[in-house]
């Protein structure tokens, strides 16, 4: 196995060609592969750029960890969270996560599953990561041991939470950045999980479309914030040691927790601009702290208005979530999600927040008793669903996720 | 049409003949034996559609790098008593059935043979228990020129496939999915 190429892009080559032509194509030889290559790479005329399609994008599969952590996160995700059925034993998973692993390492190349009934949705990849996670119960029915971390958050006063949201024991995060390329993997990929296990929630996020704003903007939510400003960034040593976990069958892996954070618009709606921005010390516009002038200088939190009290307000969110120690720090991948109103609302909004972190119990946990105990953002956004995951280490070719724990 | 790749391979042979003539200490030629089916098939992509008992069918992409037309004559399995090789034919009445192809699967030379629902494939008539979704499954085949090939399968979900063959009760009677 390589080293983390997991945020890594390739381009399909000539193996989504010769799919898109069908069986016809493949197998008969490079002649034809050739020719085909240049139907479809026709010349542009006369000025016109080529422009490459990021629906060839792909993001390698297999490595040390599992893709869809550190890779730069796609427009699109669909989280399944799912309960294994009685019957499923610790064989039967090892045969669904061979099965699952198979069918996520073809399809996120740009390859059709075996027996995918709709090949031709399987050669657009747009940069697709499938990643897998396992609940509690999961690691229990596998009788791994069970990081102390890998069971339900502590109870939280916020917290209204909802079981069609919360928990589950097998997690499949499927994100790219085109959403037929999700549905149609969603689709193979609970195909394959019909006798194992049955779908307990489902839940889908969005960011900016592809190619709207430059790659690597900081995400803003629905409430207009800019959402991730101090987020550990990939490849960096802060990175490789707070989120990757080192020990046993989940090194290389890392822990997650997902919450579905109802925002509540109508109420954001009564709270003006400079009211907003001190709910959370950061400017909407470009998301500086109340003490910057740029997104990613640091906060001051000693700095004091004129009559003395703190530019940033002790209640921030910012200040809030801050903390002196360097390890109680998350890695956040959140997506925003708007689904349809129901009764009288006129939206159904939040935030569909994602975090990796080593260690669920350390860096997570103190950093959410701090916002459950004060936070002005709490106002307007409550937690209703939660669930945490181990995410196992990705897998060699020859292997398949999980099989530290199941092999 | 691989015009291209057969000229390639033209040259590529004239050039080792060459050079075997060269090393070799005698002038006389002996016709090149044809390699044994075995050596030049390879099976890409196979599965299984899982299933509780009675039927169900294999698939996958065989592949013939040689340069003579390879033929199946039959296969075996530990997962079913009885096999068949099959294809899918259009009956008197216009009707896609399936029925046991005679005289086997022919891989053509520099070619490949789709093996897919709707199409040929290998029918397992018999089996000899559960198959279950992510098991592996081996199959043996046999070449006209008896040397065999092993290679394993996959058991994946599949609601297609539901074929059925003359003589098979009715409630399998299905049209194949196209």
């Amino acid at each position: 196995m390589a080293g983390d190429r997991s945020a890594d892009s390739g381009r399909r080559g000539s193996t989504r060609r010769r799919f898109l032509l069908g069986g016809a194509v493949a197998g008969i030889g490079a002649a034809t592969a050739i020719g085909a290559d240049h139907v479809l790479n026709r010349r542009p005329a006369e000025g016109e750029p080529a422009a490459p399609l990021n629906g060839e994008e792909t993001v390698p599969f297999h490595g040390v960890h599992q893709a869809g952590v550190a890779t730069p996160a796609q427009a699109h995700a669909v989280l399944v969270a799912l309960d294994l059925r009685d019957s499923t034993d610790a064989d039967a998973l090892r045969r669904m996560m061979r099965i699952l692993s198979d069918d996520a390492a073809r399809l996120t190349q740009g390859v059709p599953a075996l027996a995918d009934s709709e090949p031709e949705l399987a050669v657009t990849p747009a940069r697709l990561t499938v990643t897998f996670g396992f609940g509690p119960g999961l690691v229990d029915r596998a009788g791994g041991t069970r990081p102390e971390w890998l069971r339900a958050l502590p109870d939280f006063g916020v917290d209204r939470l909802r079981p069609e949201f919360s928990d589950g024991d097998l997690l499949i995060q499927v994100a790219a950045d085109d959403p037929m390329t999700v549905a149609h993997a969603v689709r193979m990929l609970l195909k394959d999980t019909r006798g194992f296990a049955s779908v307990r929630w489902t839940q889908r996020g969005f960011h900016h479309a592809h190619g709207s704003v430059r790659p690597g903007t900081t995400m803003r939510n629905l409430f207009g914030q800019i959402d991730g400003t101090t987020n550990p960034q990939p490849g960096t040593e802060e990175f490789e040691r707070l989120v990757w976990n080192t020990e046993g069958w989940l090194a290389g892996g890392t822990g997650m927790v997902v919450r579905r954070i109802h925002m509540d618009l109508e109420g954001w709606d009564r709270l003006d601009r400079p009211g907003r921005e001190q709910s959370v010390g950061r400017y909407l516009s470009n998301g500086a702290p109340l003490t910057g002038t740029d997104e990613f200088d640091e906060p001051d939190f000693e700095a004091t208005t004129p009559i003395g009290f703190p530019v940033i307000p002790e209640f921030s969110h910012v200040r809030r979530a801050r903390s002196d120690d360097p390890n109680e720090k998350i890695f956040r991948r959140a997506y925003n999600y708007d689904d349809p109103p129901s009764g009288s609302e006129i939206s159904n909004s939040g935030l569909l927040f994602v975090s990796f972190q080593a260690d669920v119990d350390r860096q997570f946990v103190p950093l959410q008793r701090r916002l459950d105990e004060l936070d002005l953002l709490n106002e307007w956004t409550v937690p209703i669903g939660s669930a945490v995951f181990a995410i196992p280490p990705g897998c060699a070719e020859d292997g398949y996720v999980g099989d530290t724990l199941l092999g | 049409m691989n015009s291209r790749k057969t000229a390639s391979l033209v040259s590529l042979t004239a050039a080792s003949a060459f050079a075997l003539a060269a090393c070799a200490s005698t002038d006389e030629e002996e016709p090149a034996e044809a390699a044994p089916a075995a050596d030049v098939i390879r099976m890409d992509d196979a599965w299984v559609k899982a299933a509780e008992e009675g039927m169900s069918a294999a698939f996958g992409e065989l592949a013939n790098s040689g340069d003579e037309d390879v033929t199946v004559v039959s296969v075996t399995t530990p997962a079913s008593t009885v096999l068949e090789l099959h294809e899918t034919v259009e009956n008197e009445a216009g009707a896609m059935v399936m029925r046991e192809v005679e005289g086997g699967f022919v891989v053509p030379a520099s070619g490949s043979l789709s093996l897919e629902p709707g199409g040929d494939h290998i029918m397992l008539m018999d089996l000899t228990g559960p198959l279950d979704a992510g098991e592996d499954v081996t199959f043996t085949l046999t070449f006209s020129d008896d040397s065999t090939f092993e290679f394993s399968a996959p058991v994946k979900e599949y609601s297609g496939a539901n074929e059925s063959y003359e003589g098979g009760d009715s409630e399998h009677d299905m049209d194949m999915d196209h």
